[in-house]
């Protein structure tokens, strides 16, 4: 789960982790009343989106007066933001961040995230900060340095303190970027961050050290034990299709192609978008049933991704271990009759049931092409979508 | 022969009484698998599928002589049930549990250092000694005892190739699920050795998705050390970067863990990639049809 940059900071805030001070607002006039509230020379009005790359894209703006802070709030409520994890599309600036401009005399990186190598998690930073860590990586890796954290014993402060001096941490502000980091450390495992990433790291001209951004990610199994984050979830920043699979604990992604995908299992699901490319087709969506769907579920799934308006074509792929293929079959027929089959519908059961699966369909006087393989079906989705 | 389990091996079942463990029990002992106890805490001294449910791991371990588990308990108990699993110095414990805490399976992994366990999964189907012995939950009937090793992180990739092998007459000694988790227990270069030092193997399917570095390395592996031909297929290729596809470690992060770059790296180290999940069987076949082994893997 991801959430906004003014929430990750004060979830940090309740850490003791350095943030400068700020506000959220969602309208212009809230915007002003926080600027006020700051009464800071200089305010940064920061466009909060689940999206990277906002300061390229024009989200970010430095303000020297309340009417500055006015202009700019109008410019970026209601705007779309376009930046390289966005789409084309772009997405749409619902709440702003209003925060105390601060006096940047160096930029750095800290970040935390489960290295899947050593089954630890591993503290990375890195003296280049503001660029993306994936681009230091590339050009300079000798400039990213990491500690792995021992689980038991936790992130240990003489590992904080090797890596603050490697950053080249002025001398007079290493305990306080320990201190940082020990605090950032304390949010990722209480938390049960995936990602908890500050980029920049700024050291202040009064030689403090604050988290001038943060995105922090959350492990999506973990939030049984984490309610109280489910209140950052922001549903404007998801694919209603994908919040609407989540009820019903589908395991769906929208993608641009125009052929639904319907598979059990997340591997399969993969592949057979990938058979679809490779036959010349474009895939819709990812959509993995599991193992254990009800008649019911697989008609949500169904429904789901004949919402798409972009869906042209259908291509049910099923390999019933567990998943037996005559509640497949039962689950598409229910979903066809009720919404109605305006497209193309290919079918390749396989496995548990599958004679009586294809009856199924046979009987329902449903016009379903049915496919004897999975690079058949494939192939003939593709060419009836064209 | 097989690895890691055989017709000998003794299964408890952890979290027994649970509806999808009491399904698959089922199928394991149906399937022929010797599932001599199960667990359930507070059910102890009851029976469930002729089978007797105790307490806790050590005491199962005790009366039955059990040396392999598998785990079906929910995801906010699991982590527990396998360092349970590893306290009583089982010799492989597999977990099927799907959404495990990333940060519960680090202290898992932790703990288990210096232990003796072999740990399969979680978020897998599990392992299959074709004819012998199923400990998971894949469907039974498709496989066929043979001469192929197959390892994937995908369960349903891996019955699609198992069939695919089957249906062309090509049997399987194991077929090992090692689960769609970032962290998991055992990766592909432990299932490879074993497939490598196994005499009735004579050669395997490598079954590998997007997200983290585990297919190049165990290319390279295969590359230095494997006796035997290793075919393979990576799911994903055309999953856009940044999003989970379904499994916690299927993700493109930062550029790492593209199809494409683990196709390279694999082909590279000599390993045949199938183009399509459609024809991983085939290309098996293929390779061993160059090799001279297609007489020995066909119609046993």
């Amino acid at each position: 789960m991801n959430i906004h940059e003014y929430q990750g900071k004060d979830l940090l805030r309740q850490y003791g982790v350095s943030v400068p001070k700020g506000h959220v607002a969602f309208s212009i006039a809230e915007a002003v009343e926080a600027a006020k509230k700051l009464g800071s020379d200089v305010v940064v009005v920061k466009a909060q989106i689940h999206a990277g790359g906002r300061g390229k894209a024009g989200g970010v703006k430095v303000a020297k007066n309340l009417d500055e802070v006015r202009t700019y709030a109008e410019d970026l409520l209601g705007k779309k933001l376009v930046t390289h994890q966005t789409g084309p599309e772009g997405k749409e600036v619902k709440r702003l961040l209003i925060e105390e401009g601060c006096d940047i005399q160096k930029e750095y990186y800290i970040g935390f995230v489960v290295d899947r190598a050593t089954s630890k998690v591993v503290l990375m930073a890195s003296s280049e900060g503001g660029m993306e860590i994936e681009e230091v990586a590339a050009r300079t890796p000798e400039k990213i340095y990491k500690e792995y954290i021992d689980p038991v014993v936790g992130l240990a402060p003489f590992q904080a303190r090797r890596i603050a001096f490697k950053m080249n941490i002025p001398k007079k502000s290493v305990n306080e970027a320990v201190k940082f980091m020990l605090g950032l450390y304390k949010v990722f495992v209480e938390k049960d961050c995936s990602i908890a990433e500050i980029n920049p790291l700024v050291l202040t001209g009064d030689g403090s050290v604050m988290a001038l951004d943060a995105k922090l990610n959350f492990d999506s199994n973990a939030l049984f034990r984490h309610p109280e984050l489910l209140e950052y979830r922001d549903l404007d920043e998801e694919d209603p299709k994908e919040i609407e699979a989540s009820k019903y604990d589908l395991s769906y992604i929208s993608l641009d192609g125009n052929i639904g995908c319907m598979v059990n299992g997340a591997g399969l699901a993969m592949a057979t978008m990938d058979i679809i490319k490779y036959y010349g087709g474009q895939p819709a969506n990812f959509l993995d049933v599991g193992g254990g769907a009800t008649a019911e579920k697989v008609a949500e799934a169904f429904k789901i991704i004949l919402s798409d308006p972009k869906v042209k074509g259908i291509f049910v792929n099923i390999f019933g271990g567990i998943m037996k293929c005559d509640i497949i079959a039962t689950g598409v027929v229910e979903a066809a009759k009720q919404v109605g089959l305006s497209v193309p519908l290919v079918v390749r059961l396989e496995g548990t049931n599958v004679e009586l699966g294809k009856q199924i369909l046979q009987e329902s006087g449903l016009n379903i092409i049915a496919a004897n393989s999975m690079a058949e079906g494939a192939e003939k989705i593709v060419s009836l979508v064209g | 022969m097989s690895i890691f389990i055989d017709k000998n091996t003794k299964v408890i079942v952890q979290g027994i009484t649970g509806k999808t463990a009491l399904f698959h029990t089922k199928q394991m002992l149906e399937y022929g698998t010797k599932i001599v106890g199960g667990t359930s805490p507070g059910k102890g001294g009851t029976e469930v599928e002729g089978v007797p449910v105790f307490n806790t791991v050590s005491e199962a371990v005790e009366a039955t002589g059990a040396t392999a588990s598998v785990i079906y308990v929910p995801a906010p108990f699991a982590a527990d049930a396998i360092m349970e699993a590893v306290d009583a110095e089982l010799d492989l414990v597999i977990c099927i549990t799907e959404h495990i805490p990333v940060l519960d399976m680090v202290k898992v992994k932790r703990y288990m250092e210096g232990k003796k366990t072999r740990l399969i999964g979680p978020n897998c189907p599990g392992v299959i000694s074709a004819d012998e012995c199923k400990i998971g939950i894949m469907p039974g009937y498709i496989h066929k005892k043979g001469h192929v090793g197959v390892v994937s992180r995908s369960g349903t990739l891996t019955y699609e190739a198992v069939y695919q092998l089957t249906k062309a007459g090509i049997g399987q000694t194991t077929a090992v699920g090692i689960g769609g988790d970032p962290v998991n227990g055992t990766n592909f270069i432990d299932v490879l050795k074993a497939f490598n030092e196994d005499p009735e193997t004579y050669a395997v399917i490598m079954i590998g998705e997007i997200g983290g570095t585990a297919e190049e390395e165990a290319a390279l592996w295969v590359k230095e050390n494997m006796k035997k031909p290793v075919v393979g297929f990576i799911g994903g290729r055309t999953a856009p970067p940044g999003k989970r596809m379904g499994h916690a470690g299927a993700i493109i992060s930062g550029g790492k863990g593209t199809a494409d770059e683990k196709i390279r790296v694999m082909n590279e180290c000599g390993i045949k990639v199938a183009e399509t999940p459609a024809v991983i069987g085939e290309t098996l076949i293929n390779v061993l049809k160059e090799q001279g082994l297609y007489e020995k893997c066909k119609n046993l």
